[in-house]
């Protein structure tokens, strides 16, 4: 392919610098998951609709199937792989809302999760921990994301108790 | 006693993997495969005149291009009507590709594969089909009306005429002090996973065979019908469903085309050959459900008690009948819910469309039975001055008419018999939960407020646990691991923890030692399918059957060792010990080590087990006569004929009169499911039918234009809820264990669905005081009710609705 067609990036994704020769007409989900390998970020309409293939770049939400790979060039992407954290010991500590899901029973399925887990931590990260979160702000952190299986109500249910964790640790 | 486990909210062994992206679909298989993409049909209706491929065959990466004229042998012939029933008289069932005509838009024409999904698709828009139009049927009225035919052989449009009774319902009409008729319509809506549909298949050369995961609920029977189709022997051919992203229904219908060509190709190709359905794909392509016609004329007395029931059905099953007429029965069945009723008869006349196939999605025709059964009692309370759940309390089957049986035979092809239940204790459960009673106060504080508010109810009654059987393997390696496999497949209900509560609860070990497998034709090869609320009652019996055989074997073993009688032998947290005995025992893993005899030592504990280790009984042979090697036990369950759950729902809904917007501010679900094995799980079943079914009553239809175009086919325009149209949900359990089982299971998957319909139409039309006669309902159509002069007004006795 020419390089009218194929463009190098250069782009650190969960942390870690990473280059690759891409289409440029490749959707950044479709980089994710067939050129880095990950395969967490899942593609559940390719219309922006969905909320599945919610990843962060530069730590804003981003429906990966509405941006081109070539467009995330030099920036930072998080994807549901990076959200735990390194516990400095070798090991990893999953971030709070990874925890008060499973605790929660927020997921079924499991296809819509890694969009939810990437939308809600960036939320419950920009967010003070030290303030109690609200039913609105609870709504506005799910209110983005299709699910089809949980009917939500677990859901918020883990957003709350994930705020709850973030309030404790953060005394 | 090791710690209770059948009961408790155990959490999801499941749920490591899929919260830090470990999780295994369909895509994320086969990262090298080649790729397919499909040209389907723009057309309802129309003859494929020519395929031109030329200008695809430039395109770069392209590996090949399969028309119908590609497919040989079965292949060529058509896909197989799956549950052939004596009343489907005319059963149609499409190609892999379309061969002449096609039949709705979305139908796969040809098959492409290059080295990856863009190319694939780059070639795929630049093959020319040029068509014949010909007339097309969209709707029920246009079916029955049948100025155009979807099959030229079914002159009629009717595939089949599904008629049941239990006696005369014309003389018992004839007979009843009053009846009323009326007609009513219900819509389309889907399954419509997150994840659709998708295969990858992998052709062994070396060994000719096959490797196929598909994101299916049947593993065990698409294998066969790919082994059939490309002529394989079966045991050269291998499916697996992984993680699988969601099914309802959807995917249970196989062989879907794809499951076919994907496979052909890979073994044309000699390479992996991957499809991922793409949305819009899965809208126009897979299938959807529910639209029907009912036409009810109801019999009762001065009390309002129900004397005949008369039901007529218009039902659409689309193109064609894969699945046969197995929605229609459920409707036919299940409409009756926990009702007493004299007479009845039903007739579904199960009709072709030019649109998507209709099969089972979550509910399977229940959830349009229901929606016939409550506005039939809805009509009758109201025509009686009655107040709705007091009409309802006259109707009920009564605890001690158990078992109730119907005369009538359900879809599993055996007779409609209640197994148990307490309808009564369910509905006076709701009419606490919702504070039935005391709604008055609630909807006066809402006019107040300058809203309407109204209430509404439905109960029903759920066949689930159908057979024919499941199976399941149980097994102890030297390790202390449990293996346990079963051949039903996981769509996300959490079965991989269920299953191993059971397995751990009968063994005696800890549910960390237990490892489950689902879906995997490799491991389990006899198996039927998810779908019918049918994995905790018929897999989950079946894994308790096989776990309990394998500690009878592990008692009878380290019974000699430990030289104690069986009967005083217990399995406590992996430990085989005597009762009241401390210290005599022997762990459940060197039983299993033990349970081997082996000639070869080939690691530390195997040892224990070879032939020079220990003193034996020279008398009889290592393997006594009947016995086997191994801690291991496989054992199947077959259902006499299905469980009855049951269940109860009360919405309660606020209406702007500006807008009209519909917001139902509560939700009440008394559940009865028998015993529950994890109530975390089941109560995350009820939450996501309940989300399905407010769906299905507000938001989700499939908009087909006259044309046979499906107008709405994305998520922009389909409307799903999000967490912002579900409202919260008030749940109360009650439970009568099936006596059909030894665990006393019935199936909690569908319940949350079925009555979702009919109690939000209950509560609108309590509401605004205007009859409802079609679901879905959206603000503009309520608004165009209200102002309608025709409109029927409707005023509940215990309401001070709009007039």
């Amino acid at each position: 392919m020419s390089t009218d067609t194929e463009r190098t990036i250069s782009v650190v994704i969960n942390g870690v610098p990473r280059e690759a020769t891409v289409p440029v007409r490749w959707l950044l989900s479709d980089a994710l998951r067939h050129e880095f390998g990950l395969t967490g970020t899942h593609v559940g309409c390719e219309h922006g609709v969905c909320g599945s293939c919610t990843v962060l770049v530069d730590g804003q939400p981003t429906r990966s199937c509405l941006v081109l790979a070539v467009q995330v060039d030099g920036q930072q992407v998080t994807t549901v792989e990076g959200l735990a954290r390194s516990d400095h010991q070798g090991g990893h500590v999953l971030h709070p809302i990874q925890e008060a899901f499973r605790e929660c029973h927020a997921l079924q399925c499991g296809f819509c999760t890694p969009g939810f887990l990437t939308t809600i931590a960036a939320g419950l990260d920009a967010r003070d921990p030290a303030v109690e979160i609200t039913d609105e702000e609870v709504d506005e952190l799910v209110g983005g994301n299709l699910c089809r299986c949980t009917g939500y109500a677990n859901i918020k249910k883990a957003c709350r108790t994930a705020a709850a964790a973030m309030k404790d640790a953060a005394r | 006693m090791t710690t209770k486990l059948f009961g408790e909210p155990v959490r999801r062994r499941e749920d490591a993997r899929l919260i830090v992206g470990q999780g295994r679909y369909l895509d994320d298989i086969g990262s090298h495969a080649y790729a397919a993409a499909f040209v389907r049909s723009p057309y309802a209706h129309a003859r494929v005149l020519d395929i031109d491929v030329s200008a695809a065959l430039d395109v770069e990466g392209l590996l090949a291009i399969y028309t119908y004229s590609d497919l040989t042998g079965p292949m060529a012939e058509p896909l197989p009507v799956l549950i052939p029933h004596p009343q489907l008289t005319s059963p149609r069932t499409g190609h892999p590709l379309v061969k002449d005509v096609a039949k709705h838009v979305g139908e796969p024409i040809v098959m492409v594969v290059a080295t990856d999904r863009y190319l694939a698709e780059d070639a795929a828009a630049l093959i020319e089909v040029s068509y014949e139009e010909l007339p097309v049927v969209v709707g029920v009225d246009a079916a029955e009306a049948a100025t155009a035919v979807v099959h030229d052989d079914v002159p009629d449009n009717v595939a089949a005429r599904h008629h049941q009774e239990t006696g005369d319902v014309e003389a018992a009409l004839a007979a009843s002090a009053h009846t009323l008729s009326f007609t009513q319509y219900f819509e389309r809506s889907a399954s419509m996973p997150m994840e659709g549909k998708g295969v990858h298949a992998r052709w062994d050369d070396a060994d000719s065979s096959l490797r196929v995961y598909s994101s299916t609920q049947a593993s065990t029977s698409v294998r066969a019908a790919i082994a059939a189709k490309l002529e394989l022997s079966l045991e050269k051919v291998e499916v697996i469903a992984p993680d699988v992203g969601g099914g309802f229904g959807v995917k249970i219908v196989h062989p879907w085309p794809e499951e076919l060509l994907v496979p052909m190709a890979a073994r044309l190709l000699g390479h992996e050959v991957k499809w991922t359905e793409d949305r819009r794909e899965h809208f126009i392509s897979s299938a959807h459900e529910r639209q029907q016609r009912q036409e009810i004329t109801v019999g009762y007395d001065d009390d309002g008690r129900i004397t005949a029931l008369d039901v007529l059905v218009w039902h659409d099953n689309g193109a064609y009948t894969p699945y046969g007429i197995i929605v229609p029965i459920n409707t036919a069945t299940q409409l009756l819910g926990p009702y007493d009723i004299p007479v009845y008869r039903a007739r579904v006349n199960s009709v072709y469309t030019n649109t998507v196939v209709v099969t089972p999605y979550r509910g399977a025709g229940r959830p349009q039975g229901c929606f016939a059964m409550e506005r039939a009692m809805d009509r009758i309370a109201q025509e009686r001055g009655l107040d709705r759940l007091e009409l309802r309390m006259r109707n009920l089957i009564q605890p001690d008419q158990f078992p109730y049986d119907w005369g009538l035979t359900f879809q599993d092809g055996r007779p409609l018999v209640y197994d148990s239940g307490d309808y009564p204790g369910m509905m006076e459960k709701l009419r606490a939960l919702v504070d039935w009673d005391g709604f008055a106060a609630r909807r006066a504080a809402a006019e107040a407020r300058g809203k309407l508010m109204g209430i509404g109810l439905a109960p029903y009654v759920e066949g689930t646990g159908p057979g024919p059987y499941e199976g399941a393997h149980v097994q102890v390696l030297g390790s202390g691991k449990v293996l346990v496999s079963t051949g039903l497949t996981s769509q996300g209900q959490g079965h991989e923890t269920v299953f191993a509560q059971l397995a751990a609860a009968e063994l005696g070990v800890g549910i960390e030692d237990v490892e489950v497998t689902t879906g995997d034709t490799r491991r389990f090869g006899y198996a039927v399918g998810t779908f019918a609320s049918r994995a905790a009652v018929v897999s989950g019996n079946a894994v308790a059957l096989a776990a309990r055989g394998v500690r009878e074997k592990a008692i009878r073993i380290a019974a000699e060792l430990l030289e104690a009688a069986p009967e005083d032998l217990e399995i406590d947290e992996g430990l085989v010990q005597v009762k009241g005995t401390p210290g005599a025992s022997i762990p459940l893993r060197t039983v299993a080590v033990l349970s081997n005899p082996l000639r070869y030592a080939f690691d530390e504990a195997a040892k224990q087990a070879t032939q020079f280790t220990g003193p034996g009984d020279d008398s009889k042979p290592p393997v006594a006569p009947g016995d086997a090697p191994g801690l291991e036990h496989t054992d199947y369950y077959s259902p006499l004929r299905s469980t009855f759950a049951s269940g109860a729902h009360a919405a309660v809904v606020e209406i702007d009169p500006l807008t009209w917007e519909i917001d139902v501010v509560s939700y009440a679900v008394v559940h009865d499911c028998g015993n529950v094995v994890n109530p975390m799980i089941v109560e995350g079943q009820v939450h996501g039918g309940v989300a399905q079914g407010v769906g299905g009553a507000l938001y989700e239809r499939m908009a087909y234009d006259r044309d046979g175009q499906l107008t709405n086919a994305s998520f922009m325009d389909f409307l799903m809820p999000y967490a912002s149209e579900v409202p919260d949900i008030d749940i109360d359990h009650q439970s009568t264990p099936s006596p059909l089982n030894a665990l006393g299971i019935k199936g909690a998957g569908e319940a949350g669905v079925i009555p979702g319909s009919a109690a939000i139409a209950s509560a609108v039309e309590d509401a605004v005081g205007r009859r409802i006669t079609a679901m879905p309902i959206s603000p503009t159509e309520l608004y165009d009710l209200v102002r309608s002069v025709d409109a029927e007004r409707v005023i509940n006795n215990r309401s001070g609705a709009l007039t």
